[in-house]
């Protein structure tokens, strides 16, 4: 099949070019032998279907970082280059479009964003332009789906230059950069706009460190309102209509292990959701009726975030705390998606250029990012003491993971290079890759993370019938009992967190601890260590030696920790 | 007179004259627009050593305090 490769700058709405060539079937896939994951799409040109594929934003050929390397890599598979170039943005854009029409490949350029050039007064004469790179120059506005025809058909007018442009020096480039920017474009002088005013504030420090705390306490309220409404209006209803169902499998099953693993206790001789502990129903009602609505929601706003052009100007902001934790701003990515679910949060982490900055950004996300599954939980629980129980967890979370850093980053070998970023203007986000993004991440947590939560609730069944939980429970109780000054049982909620935090933050609740043991609990939960699929997606990335470092510094964490807050919680 | 950009304040222009380090630093900042020649306005300096963000052909950059140091201009 033959490839179409899209090349581009990040920040110049490639991704958008790349929804609306596709149709709805799109994968999202590693590079083999990397850890970076592209879109490959398809579309049919010419009675004939073709693979489309979005490669990650690159500033040149010459990678400055593992990302860049897998785009160089696939172009040298592509049978045709669509570059994406902003036209708001020419002159830097030209630069990767020259070192393409370098190569052997045909390339059309779409110049894109172009409804934007009139706003800010920059002409740009198209057909000058086609005249001196010397292949088609299409207008798009991908956004509006503007010139997307046009370039379709006219990519069979796709030429390669590679044996007419001999490999330049760099300084040549910018010279002929020069040279064709003189020549196509040109720019009327504008006034700061009251838009240009607002995108100020938000990155200057005393204006826009209060505008992020609003931003993101309006997020999270939005992803609050959201996520209840889904369960009230939809997933509850749903599960409601599936009761009598789980009903007659546990009449047929009768008593015995399948009954006790399958569906679980029975509460009063009825099917309770968030006690009965079976694998068909507390088993598919956590994952599906209480999490699925809330990771839809959150990775509906950041997708809004994200493309609105907000998350860059945050981690401006943020930079300076996270570069003494040993990372840069960029850090803040890594702990948004941990928000949701920890696993993307561990794969984000590889944004990040150096080993110390990736380690210390897993282990710290491990540590103290909760994700949603058991925020959920700990809201569940500790909601009906107060909502200063839930703010002293996520107020310790919040120390915990400056602390650690501060030490990590103190400790770590290696290096921790700064920020360098690229601040895009502000634009109103396109609506069908909004959806497209929060679908895929919908989708991965689907097929990645619930198979996961499954086997988890049914291990911790088998284990729980044949009495293996029990015993474990027995020979740790020590530990919880005298350290961190919980009931014996607890210890048992504290196993089964490896495999499922948010079940083992439910089996808190029967144990009558006091508000202040629940706090003690949950945060150690939090804390200790990873759930099941995060700790095989960290041991991917870190490698195993690096995991293992990790993994000691999460239960050193955990126990120390533990004891402070028993002190202070409890003791005084 | 040359400096460092670090040494700009916030809402001045001046004129960048040269980028001190290695192949890769120098064209990883001119394919992001930080290169001779070009006009730069620092939009803010971040406090206690944080970033700068400065506006190249209408277009901000955030750079690590560092490596702004390693810009130099003329006002």
């Amino acid at each position: 099949m033959k490839k179409i490769v899209l090349m581009g700058n990040p920040n110049v709405g490639k991704s958008v070019v790349f929804s609306r060539l596709t149709g709805a079937k799109v994968i999202a896939s590693n590079y083999p032998g990397t850890t970076v994951d592209f879109l490959k799409g398809k579309m049919r040109l010419d009675k004939e279907t073709v693979e489309i594929i979005d490669a990650p934003g690159t500033y040149s050929l010459e990678p400055s970082n593992k990302a860049e390397e897998v785009a160089v890599k696939m172009l040298d598979q592509a049978d045709l280059v669509i570059n994406v170039v902003d036209a708001t943005n020419l002159e830097r854009n030209l630069f990767l479009t020259l070192e393409l029409l370098e190569k052997n490949t045909p390339v059309v350029v779409a110049l894109n964003i172009w409804d934007e050039t009139k706003h800010i007064g920059i002409s740009i004469n198209v057909k000058k332009l086609e005249e001196l790179l010397k292949v088609p120059v299409i207008t798009t506005t991908a956004v509006t789906g503007e010139g997307i025809k046009e370039l379709v058909s006219r990519l069979h007018e796709a030429t390669s230059l590679g044996k007419i442009n001999k490999p330049t020096k760099e300084e040549e480039r910018w010279i002929a950069i020069g040279h064709i920017i003189k020549e196509v474009q040109n720019v009327t002088h504008r006034h700061h706009t009251i838009k240009d005013r607002i995108a100020e504030a938000t990155i200057k420090p005393f204006t826009g460190i209060p505008i992020a705390v609003i931003v993101i306490f309006i997020s999270f309220w939005i992803v609050r309102f959201i996520g209840e409404n889904l369960i009230g209006y939809v997933f509850e209803p749903l599960f409601n209509l599936y009761r009598p169902i789980a009903m007659s499998i546990s009449d047929w099953l009768g008593p015995g292990i399948f009954h006790d693993v399958l569906i679980g206790r029975l509460i009063e001789g009825e099917i309770d959701y968030g006690q009965s502990m079976g694998m068909l129903t507390t088993g598919l009602f956590v994952p599906f009726g209480m999490v699925l609505p809330y990771i839809i929601a959150f990775y509906l706003m950041l997708a809004i975030l994200e493309d609105s052009g907000y998350l860059p100007r945050l981690a401006t902001l943020t930079d300076n705390v996270f570069h003494k934790l040993g990372m840069h701003g960029h850090g803040i990515v890594p702990v948004f998606l941990g928000l949701g679910c920890n696993v993307p949060g561990a794969l984000a982490a590889r944004t990040l250029e150096t080993r110390k900055q990736r380690f210390i950004s897993a282990t710290l996300m491990a540590i103290a990012v909760p994700c949603m599954a058991q925020i959920a939980m700990i809201f569940g629980i500790l909601g009906p003491y107060g909502i200063l129980y839930i703010f002293l967890v996520f107020g310790t979370l919040f120390i915990i993971y400056v602390i650690a850093g501060l030490i990590l980053n103190r400790y770590v070998k290696g290096e921790s290079p700064e920020i360098f970023l690229e601040i895009p203007p502000y634009r109103k986000p396109s609506i069908i890759t909004i959806l497209k993004k929060t679908w895929m991440r919908i989708r991965w947590f689907l097929t990645e993370a619930i198979p996961f939560l499954f086997l988890g609730v049914l291990l911790i069944n088998i284990l729980y019938v044949v009495g293996f939980l029990e015993w474990l429970g027995t020979a740790f109780a020590p530990v919880t009992e005298i350290w961190l000054g919980l009931p014996k049982e607890s210890s048992i909620a504290l196993l089964v967190g490896f495999l499922r935090k948010d079940l083992a933050v439910g089996m808190l609740l029967p144990l009558g601890m006091t508000p202040m043991q629940l706090v003690i609990a949950t945060t150690i939960l939090a804390i200790y260590f990873p759930c099941v699929a995060t700790f095989a997606v960290l041991v991917k990335e870190l490698g195993v030696k690096d995991m293992i470092k990790s993994t000691g510094i999460m239960i050193a964490t955990a126990l120390v920790v533990g004891s402070i807050l028993r002190i202070l919680l409890i003791v005084i | 007179m040359e400096k460092p950009i670090t040494k700009i304040k916030e809402g001045k222009k001046a004129t960048i004259v040269r980028l001190i380090g290695g192949h890769g630093f120098q064209r990883r900042l001119r394919t992001m627009g930080i290169r001779e020649g070009k006009v730069v306005e620092v939009v803010t300096r971040h406090p206690f050593g944080g970033p700068l963000v400065v506006e190249v052909d209408g277009r901000d950059t955030t750079i690590g305090r560092g490596m702004a140091e390693r810009i130099i201009v003329k006002e």
